[in-house]
Formats: C-alpha cells, structure tokens, sequence
C-alpha cells in the first residue's frame, strides 16, 4: 500500500512539473515575457530589472529551472491588473470562496444524488427510475452556465427567493452551487444506479433477506456499502469537473474566487496572476484527486492488501 | 435509448432497421445543428450581425413579438434566432476539427503504443495519464492568456480533452487483436507491420472510434459552449452559441429571450448527440456499455 501511495504521488507531482513546464513555455510562446509579464509603460530600468531577477538572459532551461525555483516559493510576479498585489498571494485570497462553493457543490451532488440512484435501482423500471434517468440525460445534456442564468431567472427575479450575485450569506451560495452540482448529480445517480443493481443481485444480499434483515437495512447497509465504491472512483472526475464548473460558474454569479480571478485576468492580459491560478487549480486538483485514491483504498481492502 | 417494442410479426429487415432507428434525436440534430450550420446563409431570415436599432430588444412571438423576430432581438436590434442559425456552423466546426485533431492523434498513438509496445508504450500511456489528469479548463485559461483566444486555440483545446480517450481505448483493442490468428498469418505473408497495422487492425478498431467519437460531440460542444461563454473561445463578433447566452446574461431579469433560446438550442444538440451516441454505442459496441 506504501508503495501503491508512493507511486500516486511520484504521478500527481510528475503532472504538476509537466503543467508548469506548459504554463513556463507558453509565456514564452507569446513572444518575450517581457511583453506579458510587464506593463507596456514599464521602464527601461524596470525591464532591465526584470530580465535580471528572471533570468532572461541564460538559456531556456535555466530559465525554466528559475521560474520553477520561485514557483516552488510561491513567487509568480505582482499583478498587473490589482496593482502592488502579489499573485499568488492575491490567488490565494480567493481560494476560499472557490472551496466553499465547492465544497457546498460537492454536499448537494451527494446528498442528491446518492438516494436517487439508491431508489432509482431498488424501484428498477418504476416511474421513480424513469424519472431519474430522464433528469440524468438532461443533467448531462444542460450547459451549467445557462442553467445558472434560468437559476437567477426563477429564484431571483420570479420568486425574488435568493439573490442573484455576489458573496456573503449562505443564500448566495446556494444558487451557484446547485448550478455547479447539477452535472455531477446525474452522473453520480446513474453510478450509483448501476453499481446498485449490481450489488443487490448478490448472494450475500440474499442470505441477509433470508435471515430476515429488514429491507431498508439490507438496502442502504449491506448493499450501499458494497455498491459505494464505484461512484467513489467517480470522485476523481467529479473533482476536475466542479473546478471546471467553478471557473464558468463563478463567472456567471460574480463569486469572487479563483474561477472568477481567472477570468478577468485574462481580460486584463495580467499573465502572472493567470500563470498563479493555474498552477493553484493544478494543487488543488492533484491533492483532491490523491486523497480520492487514499479514500479508495481504505473503503476497498482488495486494493489495501494487493 | 430506442425502445423495443413487442413484435408478434417478423418485420422485413430493412424496415425494422429504420424504425429501430432514433428518429427523434437526428430529426432534432438535423434541424438544430447541422441544416443551419451548412444552409444557414439561406434560411436565417435577418443578418446576424448588423445592429438593427428600430427592432431593438424585441420580444419573441407569442410573448408579445412578431413573427418577423420569431425568438426575439438582442439590444442592437440582431434577431437572435438569424444569430443562432449562423452560431451553428461555428459550432460544428470546431467540435468536429476538435474531434478529429483527437481522434487522428489519439488513434495513431494508440496504435502503435500497442503494437510496438516497449518504451514508446510506456511513454504514450504516461503521457495519457497525465492528459486525463489535467482539467482541459486550465489549459485553455494559459492558452487563451498567453496567445488570445481564436479559432485554432479552441480547436487546440478540444483536441487536448479529448484524444487520450481514444489512445487508451485503442491501445487496449490492439494488444488483444496483435495476438490474433489473422496478424500471425499476414506476418507469414510477408506483410509489413506498417500494413498489417493499418490495413488489418485498424479497420478492427474503427467501430470503437466511431463509438467514442460520437459520444464526444456532446462533449466538445460543451466544452467549445463553455469556453466562448467565459469569452475565452472564438472572438467576437462570430455568433458561437456560448458566447450569445452570455450577451444575455444580464439582461435575464427583463430580457429572457437573448440567453434562453441560444442555451436552449446547445441543450437540444448535446442531448440529442448524447442519445444517439448511446444508441449507436449499443449497436456497434455493446462492450463499451459500462463505461
């Protein structure tokens, strides 16, 4: 298992090089980081300030060997767009609005998305699991953002239930992260419907029915337990796909995080703070990803012992 | 996705193939998504791009509209439903040059991957690792900050997401297909591998190129959606459907119209791709089910 745990994150931190490589060559593929990492205005001592402290003057690889030094220092530059902010500071300011609404998301798609499969195969062919795999195609079909725009339509300006923007209360949260949740809940669903009705045809479900386990025990004991595991190994997708959602998401409700930092980074050209978001998304997703697989490997003792 | 019904009587085989087929999605697809992206200069019955300011914020036909703006205009005046015929050829351009880029690569590499095994094996699943690994998201934010976005970085993008699903599923059809009976004799026929690799366990494979391809439309229009939608995509003023749900945004308190007809005609193409991806998936490729 050590090994197992030790080869995982040999990869994440293998990717995590391979990303920053991406990020360093890009900015060069741009033309001179000179241009994207300094204000058009900059002086001539600046720039030459600038080439000195990055390098700029040596090979590439010695290049990229220093941006990774002051990478791994958490130095990516100042902004250029929020003047005197540094940029991974500034990026990690914003982290926890990103978790939050995450991690909200990733509650809803769960507690959602878990009974429905649940029902959804236990009433196989009933109305419930029709219904369910309907939303399902329908889940996966739905562009979130304009599900996040129908949401403000409704809730907001309809209902006037729950503001349409922002940050602050619990109810800005809510609409963002049911918008982010919707993809991840028909998939879940389908998942957990179909490791269900894998798991409820086995024999040691029948003996607990024989021995007179009650129904809903022998349901959501013995065989959610056994059935859990497939939707688990879900999880690693479901971590890329809510940082997805989160970017386009948090874009359409104004939720200040690293999604919405990105964005308007990009428009404002400031390369070191987009260069800062990446890389934290890359950390963010790598860790999610590797505590999946720890996950993974304490619920399913085949891979524990292997 | 097609229903069986109960048959009493035998139906004569074409027949039965067409009505087994799922006319619903392709009439759907046909009429959303592909007429408008190839007809579009025809049927659209304004100018998608030049501001028409005495039809300015019309609404759609039957919620106080005309016919003449059957879905509406946006602020300049642009009747949307013109906008949204023309977005299509975008839309179709990009998922499928965006697909092919993933296909033709991620086939080649999976290809040899699997028949030459050894290190060039070793390096291409590394490599596809590390491609499903990383979020398409994030490449496309340092593309499109570092080059600006165009037609090509999207299409880049696409690409990207996508060909490491058909290098691993490719590579795993050929390491069972190279031990079989028919590549042992054309290898005694003196056939080369090159020969052997394209003309014999290519056309093997295709079923499942198809399969997957398929199933990624809905993917790659998603994901083209998304990107035009942060304004990340094709640049304006090219009408992507992304990028007019996004022109309403916000509006949507007073002007429903401009982002609900666009993001409606995105959800009718993905859902009906993702069907008829599925039906074609049960056809040709009953294996890949559980995936």
């Amino acid at each position: 298992m050590l090994r197992f745990l030790s080869l995982r994150l040999a990869s994440s931190l293998f990717a995590l090089l391979i990303i920053t490589l991406i990020v360093f060559l890009l900015s060069h593929l741009s033309g001179s980081p000179v241009d994207a990492l300094l204000p058009d205005d900059a002086s001539q001592e600046q720039i030459d300030a600038f080439v000195r402290d990055w390098g700029l003057d040596k090979p590439l690889w010695r290049q990229y060997l220093t941006f990774l030094g002051n990478a791994l220092q958490g130095d990516f530059g100042t902004s250029l767009k929020w003047p005197g902010e540094d940029a991974m500071g500034f990026v990690l300011d914003r982290m926890p609005a990103t978790l939050n609404l995450g991690g909200l998301a990733i509650l809803i798609s769960v507690v959602i998305a878990l009974p429905l499969g649940v029902a959804a195969a236990v009433y196989k062919s009933s109305p419930i699991d029709s219904g369910a795999q309907i939303f399902a195609l329908l889940g996966q079909s739905m562009p979130n953002f304009w599900l996040g725009i129908i949401l403000i339509w409704v809730f907001s300006v309809w209902l006037g239930w729950l503001p349409t923007s922002g940050m602050g209360t619990i109810a800005h949260a809510v609409l963002p992260a049911i918008a982010i949740a919707w993809f991840q809940i028909s998939a879940l669903a389908r998942l957990t419907r179909s490791a269900m009705l894998e798991v409820l045809d086995a024999e040691y479900i029948k003996l607990a029915r024989v021995k007179g386990v009650p129904e809903w025990k022998v349901v959501w004991k013995h065989a959610l337990r056994n059935a859990a595991v497939v939707p688990l190994t879900y999880f690693g997708i479901l971590a890329a796909s809510i940082l997805t959602g989160s970017v386009v998401i948090e874009t359409v409700y104004s939720w200040p995080g690293m999604g919405w930092v990105a964005i308007e980074a990009i428009r404002g050209r400031d390369f070191p703070v987009v260069q800062a978001v990446i890389i934290a998304y890359a950390v963010i997703y790598m860790i999610s990803t590797l505590v999946v697989d720890l996950l993974y490997v304490l619920v399913d003792p085949r891979i524990r012992h292997g | 996705m097609a229903d069986t019904p109960i048959r009493t009587v035998p139906s004569p085989g074409l027949w039965r193939r067409a009505r087994s087929l799922p006319l619903v999605p392709i009439g759907v697809l046909l009429t959303v998504f592909i007429i408008p992206a190839f007809f579009a200069e025809w049927i659209a019955p304004h100018d998608p791009y030049v501001p028409n300011l005495k039809a300015r914020l019309q609404p759609p036909v039957f919620f106080g509209g005309t016919w003449e703006f059957a879905m509406g205009t946006d602020r300049l005046g642009r009747d949307i439903l013109s906008r949204i015929l023309h977005g299509a050829w975008y839309v179709l351009a990009v998922s499928m040059i965006g697909i092919a880029v993933g296909v033709v690569v991620g086939t080649t590499l999976g290809l040899v991957a699997g028949y030459v095994r050894g290190w060039f094996d070793g390096l291409v699943m590394r490599l596809v690792d590390i491609s499903l690994a990383l979020p398409a998201m994030l490449l496309a934010l340092a593309l499109a900050a570092a080059l600006g976005a165009s037609f090509l970085s999207v299409v880049i993008v696409v690409g990207f997401a996508l060909w490491a699903y058909f290098a691993r599923q490719v590579r795993a059809e050929v390491l069972l297909l190279r031990k079989s009976d028919f590549v042992a004799r054309s290898l005694v026929a003196g056939s080369s591998h090159a020969r052997i690799l394209f003309r014999h366990i290519l056309p093997n494979v295709t079923n499942t190129i198809v399969v997957l391809a398929t199933l990624q439309v809905g993917i790659a229009i998603m994901l083209d959606a998304s990107l035009s939608f942060l304004g990340i995509g094709i640049p304006r003023p090219t009408p992507t459907w992304g990028l007019l749900v996004s022109d309403g945004r916000d509006f949507i308190a007073t002007d429903w119209w401009i982002s609900f007809f666009p993001g409606l005609a995105i959800l009718l193409t993905v859902l009906s791709a993702n069907m008829l991806g599925d039906w074609l998936r049960d056809r040709l490729d009953p294996r890949q089910r559980q995936i």
